[in-house]
């Protein structure tokens, strides 16, 4: 990860682990990747990275009293139906 | 994550002012609105008044909205410019560490070869991680805080993120980039730490 290559190829990871990256520059990647662990394990948390927060959203909730005042704020209250069984 | 986008609403009813509709669109909505808000500025309170002030500002603007957007991109604007307001009011002086990043490719860079991926996952979902996870999102800059939270947590495309902050696919995908590598950067720091500890217990 300290050669000069590696530092250039870092800006293309995002593109990368996305799978949009344009396919010549892909092919120079994975050539590069093959040869070089430290920048596997970059691309490998990288992907974590992005995975661990893809996750993190399905791990927020709003809390009840949170939803009864946003209707009663915009004065929908009587149109709050039940709580949501999440 | 954002199997709700596509829902259906009549434009007519929300226009005419029909509370049923708008109390429909805010059940379907609330919740994605309030998570890009707790997620951009890391605060209940402040993620509270977001929530509220967007949907008190789509009630007032839902007459010019022209339909060119899906109404979700267009909450998520309304919602995204209101954080970005409340993030000003937070720390109104504070500059963000990775500004410098916004010129020059980071040549200088350090970066941290440590592949914490094995460690187990209680250890990468601890609610202690969750935490750090969150902090690290409120040590980015406010622009590219928003091309992360949007496109990585809300899982909008590049160019639904795009249309949500007025930036052509091409500008998203370079803070995109930075705000990912920065995370990368942060949380190898603190999984790496995670990975010493455990060793040291064996």
């Amino acid at each position: 990860m300290t050669s000069q290559k590696c530092r250039h190829l870092l800006g293309a990871l995002s593109e990368y682990i996305d799978g949009t990256l344009e396919e010549q520059l892909c092919t120079q990647l994975e050539r590069h990747l093959a040869d070089c662990p430290d920048c596997r394990i970059v691309v490998d948390t990288l992907n974590m990275t992005v995975s661990l927060y893809k996750q993190s959203a399905d791990l927020t909730s709003v809390p009840e009293e949170v939803r009864q005042r946003l209707f009663r704020c915009l004065n929908l209250e009587d149109l709050l139906g039940n709580p949501k069984t999440s | 994550m954002n199997s709700k986008k596509d829902v259906a609403f009549s434009l007519e009813a929300l226009k005419t002012g029909d509370r049923l509709e708008f109390a429909r669109l805010v059940e379907t909505y609330y919740e994605m609105i309030y998570r890009l808000a707790i997620k951009m500025l890391n605060n209940p309170q402040d993620a509270e008044d977001v929530l509220q002030e967007t949907f008190l500002k789509a009630l007032r603007g839902i007459q010019t909205f022209d339909g060119r957007s899906s109404l979700s991109t267009w909450l998520y604007r309304i919602a995204t410019n209101e954080a970005l307001m409340a993030l000003r009011r937070q720390k109104p002086n504070i500059i963000s560490t990775d500004e410098p990043l916004e010129t020059e490719e980071g040549e200088q860079e350090p970066i941290q070869i440590v592949d914490w991926c094995c460690l187990p996952e209680p250890e990468l979902m601890s609610a202690e991680a969750q935490r750090y996870l969150e902090q690290a999102v409120s040590r980015l800059s406010p622009n590219l805080r928003a091309v992360f939270v949007l496109r990585d947590i809300e899982g909008l495309s590049t160019q639904e993120t795009g249309e949500v902050l007025n930036l052509s696919e091409t500008a998203v995908k370079p803070r995109l980039s930075r705000a990912r590598l920065r995370l990368r950067e942060d949380l190898s720091g603190y999984f790496g730490e995670k990975l010493v500890e455990g060793k040291g217990v064996e």
